[in-house]
């Protein structure tokens, strides 16, 4: 059952960064009470701020498995939990004998051999340590949720024709979420949650430098500081901290080793991906 | 557990459920679970296990924030003893016993550039937290203290060091360029972040005084899209602008999940014949063809004098940021006469820029400045009479605010007959429709109006005019 893999959030943070992940407090205090609660953590938070590396990376750290469920609009109980394979069922039945009595070939076609594990079956099922991640759950239609419910308070999945199916080790369970919607009450209360958002500049200075270490200490400060100017300015998407880190690769590929005006007017796509918040931080900062 | 811990976390949570946080006795009871697991001493630790067990909305964040400050103040230690402290950092030691003589603020201003030029976030908690000691203090009736920002902020004033410290930091480069602008960012920034921690020292000094029930009530400011359209200070405006795009792609969401669910059009022969193989040719499973969504066109007139401006702002942002969802967005501004704006408004650009154009370049002004209703709409019907036909949601935004001018109801009256659906959307308070100048009673009988005091109550009407 409840097994968990930190010993305190000093823990976290250390194994953590050792998986390449820099945490700040709330972060590694989160993650240390969904471990030891055993309860999913919702992460919210805008596009490209880590979400889902925060998963791999905790992933990373216990020595799980990550078992991955992506969202979309559409997707159904057959592709998030189980599904019978009846094409196999089929040949069963057509390759029985006439002396089978219907009973026997029943309990035979509803066996686990018939069985299409998904993510979530797949997650509940495993006794090894596991890092469940269903990522952008807002995509998914509003029905998924209440599929979720089940399996994120008690852990458990009934298939009718086999029972109920238990946990017998508790998966790490992370969601994430772009809030394009609000999600349902009922998953948020099951779940602790942990908004991430831009991060600091000292923080977001050393995730830069240590994502991209042949980079200039000098360098990171001027990149971090012209990405949080440019954050400040009403723009349509605002850079995120993936956006830093391609931002300092793509200085590094290009031998730049200072910031000045010519070097942000030639690299600005990197950063920013709406034509009119190009011309919007190129009249606020004067590029031109 | 201890009783008095308990209390306090049941006092906490009851003055977040003042603020607006619904917090269920499932997430009670995962607060206290959680309290089991972490140190109890590391206050932040503490924040977080709070946070991430009772929070469910970012929006929830600064009141969450200020309440936990009340009701688990940091620890500061000796207060005597720390004071001896502040002054060796502080370089005044010719202060004696506080309070006493006016501090030096020229002294605390220079030691104030340097922790801002440094940016270190410990000595600048520490420098709050003497400088609110010093300076933050007044007595207001014998024998009782208050403690105010304000007094430490504009004895400070932290803004005026703005000049000195880019001249350190840009350090010899050219003025008015990027850098400029990036280390003038990085200031504002630092500023700002020392302006709350005055803030939060000067929450912690008073609940140490009085209570934290007491100031529970009063130190949570309402959240930005509970702010009312008429009140909104400019950075509430800013941080509702913020927020228009969000708004806008939840509305769409919602928009596209509402339209999946409602029923399908007709027979797709073609799918369903195609579907039909794989049952050997019985079509056990029926396609339909999607629903063409009904798109309207959408005028919006609004009123664009200065005491509704915010609220016209903001509505045309969330129009056009909603374009997609119509076939065509019109808008039209007036003041006392009416100007079509729509031109400002390029697909894929600027909406903040298409706003500052607007109030610069269109002609809105026919006679004296003050809001006309009534020759605005005569105006309107004239100039612009394919602006609404058939097909057209047709809004108009204002408080009706007239001057006792010539309302032309009839004018209203015909354009609303030839919409399709009218609305007049009015940022005041229902409660206030028809006093003094405003000629709501007149208008309601022609048009059907709608209070929008705020951006919850906006969304909430967005969602009704939006068709599905």
């Amino acid at each position: 059952m409840l097994q968990p893999q930190f010993a305190s959030t000093a823990d976290v943070s250390e194994r953590l960064s050792a998986a390449g992940y820099l945490t700040d407090d709330a972060i590694a205090t989160t993650v240390f009470l969904a471990d030891r609660l055993g309860k999913p953590l919702l992460v919210e938070g805008p596009a490209g701020v880590g979400k889902t590396e925060l998963a791999k990376a905790v992933a990373e750290a216990t020595g799980s498995e990550l078992i991955r469920l992506q969202c979309y609009e559409g997707l159904d109980e057959a592709r998030a939990l189980y599904e019978w394979n009846y094409k196999k069922q089929l040949l069963r039945i057509q390759a029985s004998k006439d002396d089978d009595s219907w009973d026997d070939i029943h309990d035979d076609v509803f066996a686990e051999e018939f069985l299409l594990s998904r993510p979530l079956l797949t997650a509940i099922r495993r006794t090894e340590p596991t890092v469940l991640l269903i990522d952008e759950t807002d995509k998914a239609d509003v029905e998924v949720e209440g599929l979720l419910l089940e399996v994120l308070s008690d852990f458990q999945i009934t298939i009718p024709e086999l029972g109920t199916i238990s946990a017998t080790r508790r998966p790490l369970v992370f969601l994430t979420s772009n809030a394009t919607r609000e999600l349902s009450e009922a998953l948020k209360r099951r779940c602790l949650y942990l908004h991430l958002d831009y991060p600091s500049a000292e923080r977001e200075k050393a995730i830069v430098l240590s994502r991209v270490p042949e980079i200039a200490e000098q360098l990171a400060e001027q990149l971090v500081r012209t990405v949080r100017a440019l954050r400040s300015m009403e723009l349509k998407k605002s850079p995120s901290i993936s956006e830093s880190i391609d931002w300092a690769r793509t200085l590094l590929a290009l031998g730049l080793d200072t910031l000045d005006e010519e070097a942000v007017r030639t690299t600005l796509g990197v950063v920013l991906k709406h034509a009119s918040d190009h011309e919007r931080a190129g009249s606020q900062l004067k590029l031109d | 557990m201890t009783g008095g811990l308990l209390e306090r976390e049941i006092g906490f949570f009851h003055a977040l459920r003042d603020a607006g946080v619904n917090i269920s006795l499932a997430e009670v009871l995962d607060a206290t679970r959680a309290l089991g697991a972490i140190d109890l001493l590391d206050r932040e630790s503490l924040r977080a296990a709070y946070a991430a067990t009772t929070l469910k909305r970012p929006a929830h964040r600064p009141a969450f924030d200020a309440l936990f400050d009340l009701w688990f103040p940091p620890v500061t230690g000796d207060p005597s003893a720390s004071g001896r402290d502040g002054e060796a950092a502080g370089g005044e030691p010719g202060e004696g016993a506080q309070g006493d003589g006016p501090p030096d603020t020229e002294a605390l201003r220079d030691a104030l550039r340097q922790l801002l030029l440094d940016g270190d976030e410990e000595a600048m908690r520490r420098f709050a937290r003497e400088t609110v000691r010093d300076l933050g203090k007044a007595d207001t009736a014998p024998g009782r203290q208050n403690w105010f920002s304000y007094r430490v902020l504009r004895g400070l004033s932290p803004e005026t060091l703005m000049a000195s410290l880019l001249d350190n930091l840009l350090a010899g480069q050219q003025r008015g360029g990027m850098a400029e602008k990036v280390a003038r960012q990085t200031i504002t920034e630092r500023i700002r972040q020392f302006q709350e921690m005055v803030e939060s020292e000067v929450r912690r000094r008073l609940a140490e005084d009085r209570g934290a029930e007491q100031l529970s009530k009063t130190a949570v400011q309402p959240l930005a899209e509970q702010v009312d359209f008429l009140r909104a200070s400019r950075n509430d405006m800013v941080e509702l602008r913020r927020q228009v795009f969000p708004l806008a792609r939840r509305l769409a969401t919602r928009l596209t999940a509402k339209r999946r669910l409602g029923r399908s059009g007709r027979l797709d022969f073609r799918r369903t014949v195609r579907a039909s193989l794989a049952t050997g040719g019985v079509p056990l499973v029926t396609h339909h063809r999607p629903h063409k969504p009904h798109k309207p066109e959408l005028t919006v007139i609004c009123d664009v004098s200065g005491s509704v401006a915010g609220f016209a702002h903001f509505t045309l942002m969330l129009a056009y940021a909603l374009s997609e969802q119509f076939t065509k967005v019109r808008a039209f501004a007036f003041i006392d006469t009416c100007d079509e704006v729509s031109r400002f408004f390029t697909p894929g650009g600027d909406v903040a820029d298409a706003l500052a154009r607007m109030s610069a370049e269109a002609n809105l002004v026919w006679f004296d400045g003050h809001s006309d209703y009534g020759h605005s709409l005569k105006e309107f019907a004239a100039t612009y009479p394919d602006a609404v036909g058939p097909r057209t949601s047709l809004l108009i935004l204002g408080d009706a605010r007239n001057n006792y001018r010539a309302t032309e109801v009839p004018v209203l009256r015909s354009l609303v007959a030839r919409a399709r659906h009218a609305y007049w959307l009015n940022p005041e308070p229902q409660a206030y429709w028809g006093s003094g100048d405003s000629a709501t009673t007149a208008y309601a009988e022609a048009i059907e109006m709608v209070e929008v005091r705020n951006a919850v109550q906006l969304e909430a009407f967005v969602q009704r005019l939006l068709p599905t």
